[in-house]
């Protein structure tokens, strides 16, 4: 990586990555103290309102390599989720899906539910690392990890999903907040949950009719590749071709996965063509905020941005 | 034998005891907070079949199979193997599958340096368990998370196909 970039000023306007560098020289090593897995889930929201600081382990496979970098925030315990019951469903609740903040991403690939009601969420998922990794990683670590690559996050916001945030009440039992998902990502590997609430699910729209969506990673190899950059688009197009709705969702072109807003406002109740196509993608990519990194640098993210834009879209109005 | 250079590991925390079930056998280990379940395997339990290459999830050297998942070791928490079944490389030798998977291996030049070949095993032990007749692209597919520096993954990926055909042909296990 380079080594220029490692100033807490450059942290501030930089990804995950440059981060970890300053992290990494920070003396204090921050190792738990304390262990404890979680059987339900007021254990576990007991055990974050507790005070003390808590790190939260799912699927682990973002965690390991952070710890073993000394670039984990500091805590004091330790907290095992991933035996507490219930957070690995998928459901239909009301008209949304429900996604267990558990699921895995493998789950994601073959849940037939999902495939029907949100196709781009498996189809990401398809995208995503290794099968070992997908095996272990869950959803609900890939949105808290917060990761500006995170593949999960572009289409989630393209399908407008919500966080569902749970805290211990007063009366000691669970209690339950949702927040929209765009506004949720407040930098590289922050977000808006609170010490002492623990993401629990994920709720994304059933699919309406009509819904046309896209998923674009671009890497260097199909597997275990961190995204140079990531476009996830998702519309409803009525009987007349005109699109409604329209979420595009840029990720790694700026310190958190962005909507492009105003790409979507350009497309909202047009038809698509190829001008249109043409002018969205130069919006977009005027909208994204991409760095110089080891990955790629800002000319070529926007560069690709710009073309895979226009692509996805062409192809939209081509189908 | 520790795999790591003693500066770059975080202090391990408090040890905490856990049981699991090793290649069928009951076991308990006293492990600390940080410690991967590779670690484990291999300092502390003494199985070195698993190998520890990048020990970020990039390579699969470590790849075993949890609950009938398989995964990377290196990211496990050993912590998390409490009340879990575990299988390493060493628990497919008596595996028929993996026997004749093993075969093939030896008779495609699957095996170079070897290093890869333990997690290259577990993971298409794993492909064959619950894809038991894949392609060359399936078999390509499932090993995306392995890396091999010496066969250029053809041999490995027709072993693969192989094994399969041969189990499909009656060499069951």
């Amino acid at each position: 990586m380079n080594p220029a970039v490692q100033t807490s000023e450059d942290a501030r306007r930089f990804g995950a990555e440059q981060v970890e560098h300053v992290d990494r020289m920070n003396p204090a090593v921050q190792t738990p103290e304390d262990y404890l897995a979680a059987t339900s889930l007021v254990e576990a929201l007991t055990a974050l309102r507790a005070g003390a600081s808590v790190c939260v382990l799912a699927g682990g496979t973002d965690l390991m390599p952070q710890l073993h970098a000394g670039r984990s925030k500091p805590a004091r315990l330790l907290l095992n989720i991933r035996r507490v019951p219930g957070l690995d469903a998928i459901g239909i609740e009301a008209d949304s899906l429900r996604i267990g903040a558990l699921t895995t991403i493998a789950q994601l690939l073959v849940d037939p539910l999902l495939r029907t009601q949100a196709p781009l969420l498996a189809e990401a998922a398809d995208h995503f690392a290794s099968d070992q990794i997908r095996n272990a990683a869950t959803l609900g670590g890939n949105v808290c990890n917060a990761s500006p690559a995170g593949d999960m996050l572009t289409p989630l916001l393209a399908l407008d999903a919500q966080v569902e945030l749970a805290f211990l009440g007063g009366d000691g039992s669970a209690r339950t907040r949702r927040l929209a998902l765009d506004g949720f990502f407040t930098g590289p590997g922050s977000t808006q949950r609170k010490p002492h609430e623990l993401l629990t699910a994920l709720l994304v729209p059933l699919a309406p009719t009509g819904q046309v969506a896209r998923f674009f990673k671009s890497g260097s190899r199909p597997a275990l590749d961190i995204s140079t950059i990531s476009i996830a688009f998702s519309a409803r197009r009525d009987a007349g071709g005109l699109l409604h709705g329209v979420r595009l969702a840029l990720g790694a072109v700026a310190p958190t996965p962005l909507r492009a807003r105003r790409t979507e406002a350009l497309l909202e109740g047009k038809a698509l063509d190829a001008a249109l196509a043409a002018q969205a993608a130069a919006s977009a990519a005027e909208e994204a905020k991409p760095i110089d990194d080891v990955r790629a640098s800002a000319w070529y993210r926007r560069e690709l941005l710009r073309n895979m834009t226009r692509r996805m879209l062409e192809d939209v109005a081509r189908t | 034998m520790s795999l790591e250079p003693e500066a770059a590991r975080p202090r391990e925390g408090r040890a905490h005891e856990i049981r699991f079930t090793l290649n069928g056998v009951q076991r308990s280990a006293s492990v600390g907070i940080t410690m991967s379940a590779l670690q484990m395997l291999r300092d502390v339990i003494g199985l070195t079949g698993t190998k520890y290459g990048c020990g970020e999830g990039e390579c699969g050297a470590c790849t075993i199979i949890v609950d009938g998942l398989s995964v990377n070791s290196c990211l496990l928490f050993a912590l998390d193997c409490d009340g879990r079944e575990l299988t390493t490389i060493e628990g497919l030798a008596g595996d028929a599958r993996a026997k004749v998977l093993s075969q093939a291996f030896v008779e495609y030049g699957a095996v170079q340096c070897g290093f890869c070949t333990p997690g290259m095993m577990v993971q298409a032990t794993h492909l064959l368990a619950t894809q038991p007749h894949p392609d060359a692209a399936a078999a390509k597919r499932a090993i995306e998370g392995n890396l091999c520096r010496c066969t250029g993954y053809q041999k490995i990926a027709q072993a693969i196909v192989a094994a399969g055909q041969a189990l499909a042909a009656g060499d069951q296990p």
